[in-house]
């Protein structure tokens, strides 16, 4: 090598200039972002409120953050389907990433509200009787203190509180406002993580009961882990198929108009491909929903977390992972509808069925709304089924209505308590009606919406997709969830019975008083029920107008 | 040498991650079985990344990696809390609800 080389001239022996155009900044649509990007942004600061304000003041500071985070994007997000985005101007953000579209909007706002109302019950601080003279919530005093331990009661004689429940609930909306707009696989993938993974703590952190609360930790973790292995297989698979993750780009490759490479031309001979990837993926995200038989988990999770945690779950998850769920279905594999038709059909039959019988046999109030809501995602998944404009339209009116039913219902079981924290045993709550007439009315309407009983959204909701299902085409279906919904409305009139017409016991539990904030929380829910339920018009046609995907 | 092989591969440790997840009975092992099924499925990404000659597979791994250490970070975090108020970090131990 001759002395004469300049430096550039080495330099470029190992290195290419990079072309100019290869790589460039990605353009993203941050005012269409913005519900996403304010969620975790507050969330972030919510971190640093935990870092760095003093003790005694992080409750305040920290649900004041959230509620004016939550109120913020709600607001944002009514803003963008004012401005058409949900209509006319609906297309794909960030660089495909995610869709800003119809059932994107409403998924998101339906999100941000359940997650405030959520907020309330997690903040609600009247419940518990005080420790050592300050007021504590239902989450442990020290999340890594063992149950029972010295440094246990150390903690609570100091009056310390897990405020990182906060932070941790503000990711999981963020992750869940992602999960129904994403619009490629890995989007997809990231956000059910981002999600999952503050659920997985919240649900450790129960104040009673502790053993039980990180027993169904563990349990959600490791199905949950293990259902996302199968999740991101599966889009392996797919991208193997179409040699690209974006929806629009597999739907086309699956369509047969994507221009032909010699690469496609190999993977695409191959149906087992893109088959195994789209069993895989929907067996990820019905883990999610709850759908038999992906459904283990979900009872011993709802009865070991913390009542609101479950409450929060039970709604939440369910809203975002339908979202996704329908996306993946009707925007990527409507050209494949012949293939999961079918197994859709079995499923949804299986998982009403199975809902609805072994709910008749529970003697727990969360693990009996446990499989009430396996039922419901039975339900749900009828609508999903229909592959018409109306299924989207229902399915998004069924997650609004029966989320709020669900919040509200789970608020009510964190009332009525006993020496030992929440009194969840059926044969605890008899007589609850002659006791507080207020409370045992209130889970009677709950438990009407959840029964299907008309005036309340639960009827609205179920009339609605029954007959969307019946225009697509699904009318044994319907027939079965017919039948499951009488089965089910069995076992929600007989606590409803044992609630008002059986002698309360001497040893009963009592109904602690709660603040506003559960109040509040308890009140929304059955306004909710009830004006969905009278007047359910105005919110269809919302949903109609919001039930269109943008490819 | 066929890249086909290389799924192969990746399917074979996929079914054995599972098969252990299903099996083992210690929570740690089971945890590192999911483990094992996330680095099969950052294989098959990075063989249909080659096979399609894009880079999206490579990129994918790389976000498949940073998800699976929060992955560890949280689940150690949950299976050595129950490990320390129970002594035992086995499944079959955690058996408090049952219908």
């Amino acid at each position: 090598m001759s002395a004469s080389l300049t430096g550039t001239a080495v330099h470029s022996l190992w290195t290419v200039a990079a072309p100019a155009d290869k790589f460039p900044a990605p353009h993203i649509e941050y005012a269409q972002l913005s519900p996403v990007l304010i969620v975790f942004g507050i969330a972030a600061l919510g971190v640093l409120v935990e870092a760095f304000v003093p003790r005694k003041n992080r409750y305040t500071a920290q649900v004041a953050v959230a509620a004016v985070g939550l109120a913020a994007a709600f607001a944002a997000t009514v803003a963008l389907a004012e401005k058409g985005y949900g209509t006319t101007k609906a297309h794909i953000a960030a660089m495909g990433a995610v869709a800003v579209d119809g059932p994107a909007l409403f998924l998101q706002g339906t999100i941000l509200l359940v997650g405030l109302v959520a907020l309330f019950t997690f903040a609600e601080r009247r419940l518990d009787p005080r420790a050592h003279g300050s007021r504590v919530d239902s989450f442990a005093a020290q999340g890594s203190a063992i149950p029972g331990s010295e440094q246990e009661q150390a903690a609570v004689r100091a009056g310390f509180t897990s405020t990182e429940v906060f932070p941790l609930l503000m990711f999981a909306i963020g992750g869940m406002l992602v999960f129904p707009a994403a619009n490629d696989l890995l989007t997809l993938f990231v956000a059910l993580e981002v999600f999952s993974l503050p659920l997985y703590i919240l649900c450790a952190l129960a104040r009673r009961n502790r053993l039980m609360s990180q027993e169904a930790a563990v349990k959600y973790f490791l199905l949950g882990a293990f259902s996302s292995a199968f999740l991101l297989f599966g889009i392996a698979l797919l991208y193997g198929y179409a040699g690209t993750v974006s929806y629009a780009g597999i739907a086309s490759v699956v369509d047969g108009t994507a221009p032909m490479t010699p690469a496609l031309a190999d993977t695409t001979g191959n149906d087992a491909l893109l088959l195994i990837g789209l069993a895989m993926v929907a067996m990820g995200l019905l883990f999610k929903v709850g759908a038999v038989p992906f459904h283990m988990w979900t009872p011993d999770v709802y009865q070991g977390a913390p009542t609101p945690v479950t409450g929060f779950m039970a709604s939440a998850t369910k809203v975002a992972a339908f979202g996704a769920l329908l996306r993946l279905l009707y925007v990527v594999l409507p050209g494949m509808r012949w293939d999961w038709r079918p197994v859709m059909w079995g499923v949804a039959i299986v998982t009403m069925l199975a809902g609805a019988v072994i709910a008749v046999t529970q003697t727990d109030v969360k693990r009996l709304l446990a499989y009430s809501s396996i039922a419901h995602a039975g339900f749900i998944l009828a609508g999903v089924i229909a592959t018409t404009p109306s299924g989207i339209s229902s399915v998004l009116f069924y997650l609004a209505a029966y989320s709020f039913v669900t919040l509200g219902a789970f608020a009510v079981v964190t009332l009525v308590r006993d020496a030992g924290g929440e009194a969840t045993h059926l044969s605890r709550w008899a007589g609850l009606g002659r006791r507080s007439p207020l409370v045992a009315a209130v889970f009677a309407v709950f438990l009407l919406a959840f029964a299907g009983i008309p005036l309340t959204s639960g009827f609205a909701g179920k009339f609605a997709v029954f007959k969307a299902a019946s225009e697509g085409g699904a009318m044994p279906l319907v027939i079965v969830g017919v039948i499951s919904s009488a089965i089910a409305a069995f076992f929600y009139i007989r606590v409803i019975v044992l609630m008002f017409f059986s002698e309360p016991r001497p040893d009963g539990p009592t109904v602690a008083v709660p603040s506003a904030l559960t109040s509040t929380a308890i009140a929304l829910g059955v306004a909710v029920t009830l004006v969905l339920g009278l007047a359910p018009q105005y919110f269809l046609d919302l949903a109609d107008k919001a039930g269109v995907f943008v490819r | 040498m066929n890249p086909a092989n290389y799924l192969y591969l990746s399917a074979l440790l996929f079914t054995i991650g599972a098969a252990g997840v299903l099996i083992r009975r210690n929570a740690i092992v089971v945890f590192m079985c999911v483990e094992l099924m996330l680095n099969a499925c950052n294989l098959a990404f990075v063989t249909f990344s080659r096979l399609h000659g894009n880079l999206d597979g490579q990129v994918i791994a790389f976000f498949t990696m940073v998800v699976a250490a929060a992955e560890v970070v949280v689940g150690l975090a949950i299976i050595v809390s129950i490990f320390r108020s129970r002594h035992s970090a086995s499944v079959d131990d955690a058996n408090l609800m049952k219908l």
